[in-house]
């Protein structure tokens, strides 16, 4: 049996997808070279990785009101997340996945940069506010 | 989430295409944070440059706007953030061509929806400061951070497509900061020392920031000795919500609400040694200035005359840039007292209406060459790096002499 995590409710279509994990927060406008589709600033954990058809798991949302539209305008150009966990968003966030339709879920029990490793394979169902890790086994 | 039967004609769609689009967001929004119903908001502030909206932004905007008057007008009054471009410096600042024609796409789309086009992230400063108990929308999170904090307005930050949803609905959703029950002080801060000018009063902002790191801490900060003026809470404000994703602060007795600190709360003691600290580690190897840059926020009137009285006459280094970014209220004003062209004398760039980072700050960069960036935006070297830059904090006054000499002095 994969490993079946429990979420608050969140946005977007269910998906599966690959995980790129770090514990680091998360701002489209200060962190991304959102062309290339890596993570460009400096100090990010995950500074040089591609992002793109990746499902990120990071601590939080940081400041910046841009990302908001930066999902948007990244899902429309076919270079973006497949899907975003976090432990707590921000409003901007919630706001930019809800309007860029991108799938985000956040608030489970426990870490998720603990809970979810690099390289998982997860199945997110919004709707219903799970995660299953189809890699690992529960028992 | 309950709605009434007005807001519940409006998802059906009985008053048009953008008020269903803008309560189904609102809605899809509101349910992710639990809130029980919609608040109706005085005024809506929408972040909408042209960089973060890219083509598929625009084109969204233009869709929309392209409803029939009555169902496209917003219907509280809606002011926009500084924009990706001023169309009388862009050309100096090596924009494109390309970058001009999206914005004035953007600007015909968002008038089309009544929009007033402020262009400014300190319209708390110049154009109609919220009261307190005021439920808004803004956006742009130095202004909601201020609003909420100095006073006692509730918003939360309101993303572009939000805050716009917001005017066409008169309303958002109640979550977050329209409650009181997140609004108590969750972590508290005794500051040990006075920060010296504008610059280190951002550093505070972001050492305290970082401390939090959450959108749902609220900071209270003890030991401030002297009231704080406008420009400082400005500038302390933004950067705690740069570096901390933070919206709201208290200080007793100087900001609108917690005129005490719960005692149950252990305090943090912020001093001379974490200033200066968090100042130095933004020090950078080599002494030549690219680009000195006052923005982030945008320059107050009083700001402005601070710049021009440190130049005192004397000329920009001619390989350096020196860049000053203001409101076009303010830039109006400023002409007409003479300050721009004291400042335009001495070879600096002003302009209005954009804030510098979301202006290509990236773009930018390529097109003149910067690399070294020097302000005393604490914000601004908190999200610049990520453009490329390798910035530095120092005093107004030390800036401007780095601009002068083309190199840090």
């Amino acid at each position: 049996m994969p490993i079946l995590l429990h979420c608050h409710p969140g946005v977007g279509p269910e998906v599966t997808g690959e995980a790129l994990v770090a514990r680091d927060n998360f701002s489209a406008r200060y962190d991304l070279d959102r062309k290339a589709g890596i993570f460009s600033r400096p100090s990010h954990a995950l500074a040089g990785h591609s992002y793109n058809g990746r499902i990120l798991v990071l601590d939080q949302a940081k400041g910046g009101v841009a990302t908001a539209w930066m999902l948007h305008e990244m899902k429309a150009r076919n270079i973006v997340p497949l899907a975003l966990i976090f432990n707590r968003v921000n409003p901007i966030l919630a706001q930019g996945a809800a309007f860029g339709n991108v799938t985000m879920v956040d608030r489970f029990d426990g870490d998720v940069t603990a809970l979810f490793r690099t390289g998982d394979r997860l199945r997110i169902d919004p709707a219903a506010g799970t995660v299953e890790i189809l890699n690992r086994d529960s028992a | 989430m309950r709605l009434n039967d007005e807001e519940r004609a409006m998802l059906a769609g009985e008053q048009g295409e953008p008020r269903r689009w803008a309560i189904s967001h609102q809605v899809g929004v509101g349910e992710f944070f639990d809130a029980a119903d919609l608040v109706p908001v005085s005024q809506a502030h929408i972040m909408a440059d042209t960089e973060s909206l890219g083509e598929a932004g625009i084109g969204f905007l233009e869709t929309l706007s392209g409803a029939p008057e009555a169902q496209r007008r917003v219907r509280v009054p809606t002011l926009t953030d500084p924009r990706g471009l001023d169309f009388s410096v862009y050309k100096r600042l090596g924009q494109s061509e390309a970058m001009a024609v999206l914005e004035a796409r953007a600007i015909a789309a968002l008038k089309a929806f009544g929009v007033l086009m402020t262009d400014t992230c300190i319209n708390y400063q110049t154009i109609m400061p919220a009261v307190r108990g005021d439920h808004v929308a803004y956006g742009d999170t130095g202004v909601v951070i201020y609003s909420n904090s100095v006073f006692g307005a509730r918003s939360n930050f309101e993303g572009g497509p939000s805050a716009l949803a917001a005017g066409l609905t008169g309303r958002t959703p109640r979550y977050g900061y329209h409650l009181d029950k997140r609004r108590r002080a969750t972590r508290r801060f005794r500051l040990g020392t006075g920060p010296r000018d504008l610059s280190e009063w951002g550093a505070l902002g972001g050492i305290v920031g970082r401390a939090c790191g959450s959108y749902w801490e609220v900071p209270l900060i003890e030991g401030i000795e002297t009231v704080p003026g406008s420009d400082v809470l400005k500038h302390f404000g933004a950067a705690l919500a740069s570096y901390g994703s933070v919206a709201l602060f208290h200080m007793p007795g100087i900001t609108a609400e917690a005129a005490t600190a719960d005692a149950a709360i252990e305090a943090t003691h912020i001093g001379r040694a974490e200033i200066d600290a968090f100042v130095a580690a933004y020090a950078q190897p080599g002494d030549k200035v690219d680009v000195v840059v006052f923005a982030a926020p945008q320059l107050s009137l009083v700001e402005m005359q601070e710049v021009a009285d440190a130049l005192g006459g004397r000329q920009v280094h001619p390989q350096t840039t020196l860049l000053v970014a203001t409101s076009p209220e303010i830039k109006h004003a400023a002409d007409r007292m003479g300050l721009t062209a004291r400042m335009e004398a001495a070879g600096a760039v002003v302009a209005a209406g954009i804030c510098f980072y979301q202006s290509y700050a990236g773009e930018l960069a390529a097109a003149n060459g910067w690399r070294r960036l020097l302000t005393n935006s604490a914000k601004l070297v908190n999200i610049i790096g990520g453009y490329g830059y390798k910035p530095s904090l120092a005093s107004l006054e030390r800036c401007i002499e780095a601009a002068v000499a083309g190199k840090m002095v």
